[in-house]
């Protein structure tokens, strides 16, 4: 007993370390209040935006299963992050992975931190730590373990999404001043790109579901897939807009460019559609949308709006034919098209961000600005992205399924996720 | 007695419900059902990926009625529920040796 209370006194004195009550001096407060709200807009985007989009998805039996993949990271994450995710983020550090600075948020309060408390970068920064490894769960839909998906991605965030975000962000060797400097702007690489490639080696790991693709596996409710979709595209404005950092006018570029992409993006993969399949779908229409925001993601505070409209219209083209031709010549089964989406619109719109930067907007020239080096970079960060993420979500894969067991069983898998994960039906 | 049973498209019930009220038969029992039969399925496609959906939704009602009256209550049906496409549907006709009312413990030919 006196152990157990010992315990909880240090506890308390650790997590309880009080925040420290700097002067206000440096802080904006308009930047301030829209940081705070792009953080909530892309919180949203989790849950129960993805939550909706993937939850509608799938098969009625797996809908709350689905659902609770994402539902889990707004708590697992969110504790990872504030106990050493941060830390190992932003933290001084070498040039792959932050230091032990800001372990249980030590030194992170109410001070400036660029023109907003340093509280607010760090929130503002939790949420991409929350949706990135939910995107991956539409890779491995109706057919993972809920304790094996807990402990890789958990796994995955520190070994893969902690460092990314070091090495692009937080003054690694992909950020402004490191070795390979690339443009991302709010996260192609960091989370569209290493979630949708970690989607992929997940779903050739899993393998496919029982009974596909001879078995129709038909979305069970795209009227939540839709309202899903259209809340990820407003929280959006929050992801790209609030990553300006301040209330300024690249944070209106960003606004414009992660609108005109969206559209741009519809329009093309419906267009294709139509033409290729004969009729143009509502779930076409939406998934053209998330594809267009993906791509539109780093290049959002580096381009002008003409150029985000083109992008949007190669994202669109282009995810449509990774989803619908090149997914069905492999054969793998990325069920809800995690990596025909995200890593393919991610890669997409990383490597356009270096043809179509513009010094005038974000500070740094592309292609078509004649900096041909700008592109190379991108490429080349997007390269080390791939492996990285790849491999390293393997052998992530290989532990948890030697200790978990990843799948799960046959009968649960007919069964559905709903009764045998977590005991409970979302339509009675 | 005869139990009559219609199988039709879902989208001519209210159309059935009507033309069998006129014969005065004020009484049925509905269930949806899944079916196919040379109308076979359509086709559906998501995200490029073409599915075959073969079982379609249908209606199947039931009634029980005296034998006198079952001409006029088929032709009722098939008056009501026909389109003149493949996938109209079936009405099946069977003998019922007994039926009773639970209310009254009675046999329904007494009732009806």
């Amino acid at each position: 007993m006196k152990r157990i209370v010992t315990f909880a006194v240090m506890l308390i004195a650790v997590l309880g370390l009080p925040v420290s009550a700097a002067a206000q001096d440096g802080i904006d407060t308009g930047d301030n209040a829209w940081i705070l709200t792009s953080s909530a807009l892309v919180l949203m985007m989790t849950g129960p935006g993805l939550a909706l989009f993937y939850g509608g998805l799938v098969r009625q039996r797996n809908v709350l299963g689905t659902m609770m993949q994402s539902f889990a990271m707004m708590a697992l994450m969110t504790l990872l992050w504030a106990i050493y995710g941060y830390s190992l983020s932003f933290a001084e550090g070498n040039t792959f992975v932050g230091g032990f600075g800001h372990v249980f948020l030590n030194g992170v309060g109410m001070e400036p931190n660029g023109s907003i408390p340093h509280l607010t970068f760090m929130v503002f920064q939790l949420m991409f730590a929350i949706i990135t490894p939910a995107l991956i769960s539409g890779a491995f839909a109706e057919r993972m373990k809920f304790s094996a998906m807990l402990l890789f991605m958990a796994l995955w965030g520190t070994v893969v999404y902690f460092p990314m975000v070091h090495m692009v962000w937080g003054g690694g060797f992909m950020s402004g001043d490191g070795m390979i400097p690339c443009l991302d702007f709010a996260g192609g690489s960091v989370v569209h790109m290493s979630s949708g490639v970690a989607a992929l080696v997940i779903a050739l790991y899993l393998g496919k579901r029982k009974g596909y693709p001879s078995e129709a596996m038909r979305p069970h409710n795209l009227t939540f897939a839709f309202i899903g979709a259209c809340l990820l595209w407003v929280g959006w404005f929050g992801f790209n807009a609030g990553s300006a950092l301040a209330a300024d006018g690249l944070a209106a570029v960003a606004f414009v460019n992660t609108h005109f992409a969206a559209a741009a993006a519809v329009t093309s993969w419906l267009v294709v559609e139509w033409l290729r399949d004969g009729k143009p779908s509502m779930l076409g229409g939406i998934t053209g949308a998330v594809a267009g925001l993906v791509a539109i993601t780093p290049a959002s505070g580096f381009v002008a709006p003409m150029d985000a409209i083109i992008i949007g219209l190669a994202a669109g083209a282009i995810c449509y034919f990774a989803v619908a031709v090149v997914k069905a010549k492999f054969g793998y089964d990325d069920s809800l098209d995690a990596f025909g989406v995200h890593g393919v619109g991610g890669t997409v719109g990383a490597l356009l961000t270096g043809v179509f930067a513009r010094m005038a907007i974000g500070g740094a020239d592309g292609l078509v600005e004649g900096n041909a080096g700008q592109f190379v970079n991108n490429a080349l960060g997007s390269a080390l992205t791939w492996v990285f993420s790849g491999v390293a979500t393997f052998v992530i894969l290989k532990i948890v399924d030697a200790i978990i067991g990843v799948r799960i069983s046959s009968g649960d898998e007919s069964i559905g996720l709903d009764i045998t994960q977590h005991g409970e039906e979302a339509y009675n | 007695m005869k139990k009559i049973e219609a199988i039709v498209q879902p989208f001519k019930l209210d159309d059935v419900r009507e033309g069998l009220k006129r014969v005065g038969m004020d009484g049925m029992t509905l269930f949806d059902v899944r079916g196919y039969g040379r109308q076979r399925g359509h086709k559906e496609i998501y995200r490029g990926h073409e599915y075959e959906v073969d079982l379609l939704p249908k209606v199947k009602l039931e009634c029980v009625v005296p034998d006198d009256r079952v001409d006029e209550t088929v032709g009722a049906i098939i008056e009501s529920a026909r389109t003149g496409s493949i996938g109209d549907g079936k009405i099946i006709v069977s003998d019922v040796p007994e039926a009773i009312q639970i209310r009254s413990g009675q046999s329904l030919e007494d009732v009806l």
